[in-house]
């Protein structure tokens, strides 16, 4: 036991070290966080949204897709039979769709993010960090990419493919890395010939270690300010494919598609329309604001 | 000190901070000449911009001046745009640090030039351009027609200063502020900026104000040389005063930093001790008592007004006799 | 200067090759036919549609068919609109798209680039947090809400009133059928262009030259319109570029909703139908319009920023 303790020791400094200026670094940003008025209200709003949305349909007395046989007509906000939020037109509870129609935006956007994450950081990692042809080639695609009309794209892509949940976010996510990847890029550049990562390679460590344990961690920053831009493109992109009929399929909802469907009551039954726009628009104004709340807490000197 | 072009009295200059008000400088006084050069020289922080910018009205969107800057009958710390816009550029011309980033780049340098003349002289275009190509002429531009229409990036930075130089030239100002003007530039250049500043206030009778951290550059240009730290003027004098017989340990050890080639005694860089306070958190008494050799339990509890040092000139430092007394060595 | 043009060019034709290749491989290769949709089709008529459209013959040869017909301006014939050729339908919906599309986009420049400089010059006073606030809101709200939060309000609220606009439909460009799309169409790009301006200006009046400017005694209005504008646009062009391109090409957002013949419907139809010719018409033309307009904006930086040029002489 000693002796295994004893033999670990030597890497231990470097590794507390490493450990607390980090700690205290994302500690400082996350006190400049705080302090942001607008940041704090975005982040408890959008986490009583993300609740509401995960739990608040169990709660409900109605199910996101049933009917109420003795309301098979618009019925303005009641308590007493239940629908706090009023009824479509099909007699399907308002409040529960916008909040089941929230679940499945918000894991869509969760999920495309994520898609767009991993490819965006390997890619920009990669081609930053190897350099030369490996980086040429990557970027040309990515510029070529970026001349694509993205949204025609994933249109076409849900076209060919057909609808399919899983698919959609890996088709959306697809289209939106490009941009993830030329930041990541552009970080790794610089800190490719910092003395750290020099040191890291004198050492003998290999690319994929020292991309994960150095290069990764110091573009952490900068890749959450554009994950918190990436989830409302997302979450509008989903929309916009359901909104067309591309998107999620009925029985299952989600903004996009209650907004379309509002947009088709719009005269009879303007609540419709108004009930999922609200939760999109505060969700989408949140996100806004914690994005721009951390881009302010990770990188002062910008504004 | 009837016939002084600029006169500064109580003048500060405050900036609002997320952590409070700075005071980059505090209640500063003093009177520039008709045609004389005045150095002012320090340390970076010590205010000696900001004192000057605020007399162009040229402070950053959060600092304030508070008290007088006298040009002309005007106070420049209170007057305003319209009133600062008729003098700057004609009566007043100010030169700036960096000739990279000082002129604009998307315009020609001869527009750069005309501009002050239409503005100030109401003048046309073609006479204008005869008036800049003149003034490029004058400050050793060769072939100033064709640098007429060139960009600023087009040229090197010695030509920047000089354009700049023949943009703070063209009206005639009665004052020129030249605000580190040597300092980005190499040194064999350093020397002919110098030596047209010089030639400008002798030829034109202008007034310069040289503000410099580099010793060498006020001892060959400058009349008489104030000295600031921290905000405040801590000694002012006669240049050969100054030079020879420093009456502020402060001063002392400026000197003291410079190093001479000439002088065989100095074998290694002399510093001086610590670091130039931060202004949020000024020591008490006398800012440079930290940092000071001759340091007496008085400097901690007040800070020294501004005195005769005898020889004409003013300090600020409870020391009497200091020329006697060694830099370095702590009196009891 | 021109040779700096020229190499542009010759990098946006190879990819504009690249996209037309991608795209109609993709098309081809897809499971499921374009006549798959339909009421089941005679087997000789099937048979017959695809000899019309030469979907017999091998692949390559129908590539190098489509590369060759698409030099001379021909997209081939829409599989849906069986009498109507893909050019003929852009034909059609281009000049409405670009209508709009030019509307909203002057409408931009003219609001937001303006207010943006109004924000920047009162940087964290209360004329520039109301400004900012409404960009905000503007870069917020996707438009298939405000479309719709508009109808509302005009078309279904303010229907007796004299606000009334009609709720969509073109009528062949009558104004008041204009109005809500184009607004529609250019609130988010007021938005960007005020944030963009505001950011830029800001980054502009914070320069050594503008102090330089000052200390001459030029009046404010000289130093924002001469010595900082020029520089704080060079942001405001990069953003304008790639945006021309989508807005002139029809949103496919506001031309669904307010049911406007322009080609950004066209391009939704299309691929509801599974028009593959169609989609890809549409997506050639708005992928040539994004990398002519990238040129332009490279053009336009060398006008704005002098060393652009004299980096390309060299």
């Amino acid at each position: 036991m000693n002796g295994i303790k004893f033999t670990s020791a030597p890497a231990a400094p470097g590794e507390i070290a490493g450990e607390f200026t980090g700690r205290s670094l994302w500690q400082d940003a996350w006190r400049r966080l705080l302090a942001n008025r607008a940041a704090v209200a975005g982040m408890i709003i959008l986490a009583g949204i993300a609740l509401a949305s995960v739990i608040g349909p169990f709660l409900l007395p109605w199910s996101y897709d049933s009917i109420d046989w003795e309301h098979i007509e618009a019925l303005p906000p009641q308590f007493s039979t239940g629908h706090y939020l009023g009824t479509d037109s099909l007699g399907r509870d308002l409040l529960a769709r916008t909040l089941f129609g929230g679940r499945i935006s918000l894991m869509v956007g969760l999920l495309a993010t994520t898609v767009a994450l991993l490819i965006g950081v390997t890619v920009g990692a990669v081609a930053g960090f190897v350099g030369g042809r490996t980086d040429q080639l990557l970027m040309r695609f990515v510029d070529l990419m970026y001349s694509v009309p993205l949204t025609f794209f994933v249109i076409i892509l849900m076209v060919v493919f057909g609808r399919n949940f899983a698919l959609m976010f890996l088709a959306i996510g697809a289209v939106e890395w490009l941009t993830m990847a030329r930041i990541v890029r552009g970080q790794t550049l610089t800190l490719r010939n910092k003395e750290f990562i020099e040191a890291a390679r004198a050492s003998g460590g290999s690319t994929a270690n020292i991309i994960a344990r150095h290069i990764l961690p110091n573009v952490l920053g900068v890749v959450m300010i554009y994950v918190t831009l990436t989830i409302p493109q997302v979450i509008l992109l989903e929309s916009f494919l359901s909104f067309l009929g591309l998107g999620i399929q009925e029985p299952m909802t989600s903004w996009g598609m209650l907004i379309n469907d509002g947009a088709a009551e719009l005269e009879i039954n303007p609540r419709t329309l108004i009930i999922p726009a609200t939760f999109m628009t505060t969700t989408l104004f949140c996100l806004n604001f914690l994005g721009d709340g951390l881009r302010d807490a990770l990188d002062p000197k910008d504004r | 000190m009837s016939a002084s072009v600029l006169d500064l009295k109580n003048l500060s200059v405050r900036f609002a901070t997320p952590e409070g008000e700075v005071a980059a400088v505090s209640e500063l006084s003093l009177s520039v000449g008709k045609g004389e050069c005045l150095g002012i020289v320090g340390e970076s922080g010590s205010g000696k911009s900001q004192t000057f910018l605020a007399a162009m009205g040229l402070l950053a969107r959060n600092g304030r001046a508070v008290g007088e800057a006298i040009f002309g009958g005007i106070n420049l710390a209170a007057a305003d745009e319209n009133t600062l816009n008729r003098l700057r550029g004609n009566k007043l011309a100010m030169i700036f640090q960096d000739p990279m980033t000082s002129l604009t780049p998307h315009m020609k340098v001869g527009h750069q030039l005309t501009e002050v003349l239409v503005r100030h002289r109401n003048l046309k275009f073609p006479a204008a351009r005869d008036r800049a190509i003149a003034m490029l002429r004058r400050v050793q531009i060769s072939e100033p027609e064709r640098r007429f229409e060139m960009y600023p990036h087009e040229l090197s930075g010695g030509l920047r200063q000089r354009v700049m130089i023949a943009m703070a030239l063209m009206c005639g100002p009665e004052l020129i502020i030249a605000d580190e003007p040597t300092t980005a530039l190499d040194v064999t250049v350093q020397a002919q900026i110098l030596d047209l500043i010089r030639r400008a206030k002798e030829e034109l009778g202008t007034a310069v104000i040289l503000i410099t951290h580099d010793l060498g550059v006020v001892a060959g240009m400058a009349d008489r040389v104030g000295v600031m730290y921290a905000g405040r003027i801590v000694e002012l004098g006669e240049v050969h005063q100054i030079f020879n017989a420093p009456q502020h340990p402060y001063t002392k050890g400026l000197l003291a930093c410079t190093p001479r080639l000439d002088d065989a005694t100095a074998s290694a860089l002399v510093t001086i001790p610590g670091q130039p306070p931060d202004l949020q958190q000024l020591p008490t008494g006398c800012a440079y008592h930290p940092r000071c050799g001759n340091v007496m339990e008085r400097c901690r509890a007040a800070a020294p007004p501004l005195m005769s040092t005898g020889g004409g000139g003013l300090k600020a430092c409870f020391l009497e006799n200091f020329g006697s007394v060694q830099a370095g060595t702590v009196v009891p | 200067m021109w040779s700096y043009f020229a190499r542009r060019v010759a990098i946006g034709i190879p990819t504009l090759w690249a996209i037309i290749t991608v795209c109609f491989f993709m098309m081809r290769l897809t499971p499921g036919g374009p006549f798959d949709g339909e009421a089941p089709v005679p087997p000789e008529i099937l048979a017959n549609l695809r000899a019309r459209f030469h979907l017999d013959d091998p692949l390559w040869r129908q590539y190098l068919d489509y590369l060759a017909n698409l030099l001379r301006g021909d997209f081939g014939p829409s599989f849906k609109y069986r009498d109507f050729n893909v050019t003929t339908l852009i034909a059609q919906g281009f000049p409405v798209s670009l209508q709009n599309g030019f509307s909203a986009l002057v409408i931009a420049i003219m609001i937001g680039v303006p207010l943006g400089i109004f924000a920047a010059l009162g940087q964290n006073t209360r004329r520039d947090y109301t400004v900012s606030a409404f960009a905000m809101t503007g870069i917020v709200i996707p438009n298939f809400i405000m479309g719709h939060v508009l109808i509302l309000i005009f078309g279904v609220w303010l229907k007796d009133s004299v606000f009334h606009l009609p709720a969509g439909g073109w009528a062949d460009g009558a104004l008041a059928n204009r109005v809500l799309p184009v607004f529609c169409l250019s609130l988010p790009y007021i938005a960007y262009l005020v944030r963009i301006t505001r950011g830029s200006m800001i980054e502009a009046m914070r320069a050594n030259y503008i102090r330089t400017a000052r200390a001459k005694g030029l009046p404010f209005r000289l130093v924002v319109l001469r010595h900082a504008l020029k520089s704080a646009l060079i942001p405001v062009v990069t953003f304008l570029g790639p945006a021309t391109a989508f807005l002139l090409t029809g949103s496919m957002v506001v031309e669904t909703i307010f049911q406007i013949p322009g080609i950004g419907r066209y391009f939704v139809q299309g691929a509801l139908n599974r028009d593959y010719t169609l989609v890809m018409g549409v997506t050639i033309l708005s992928a040539a319009l994004v990398i002519a307009m990238n040129l332009i904006v490279d053009l336009l930086y060398s006008l704005l920023d002098p060393r652009v040029r004299y980096e390309g002489k060299q």
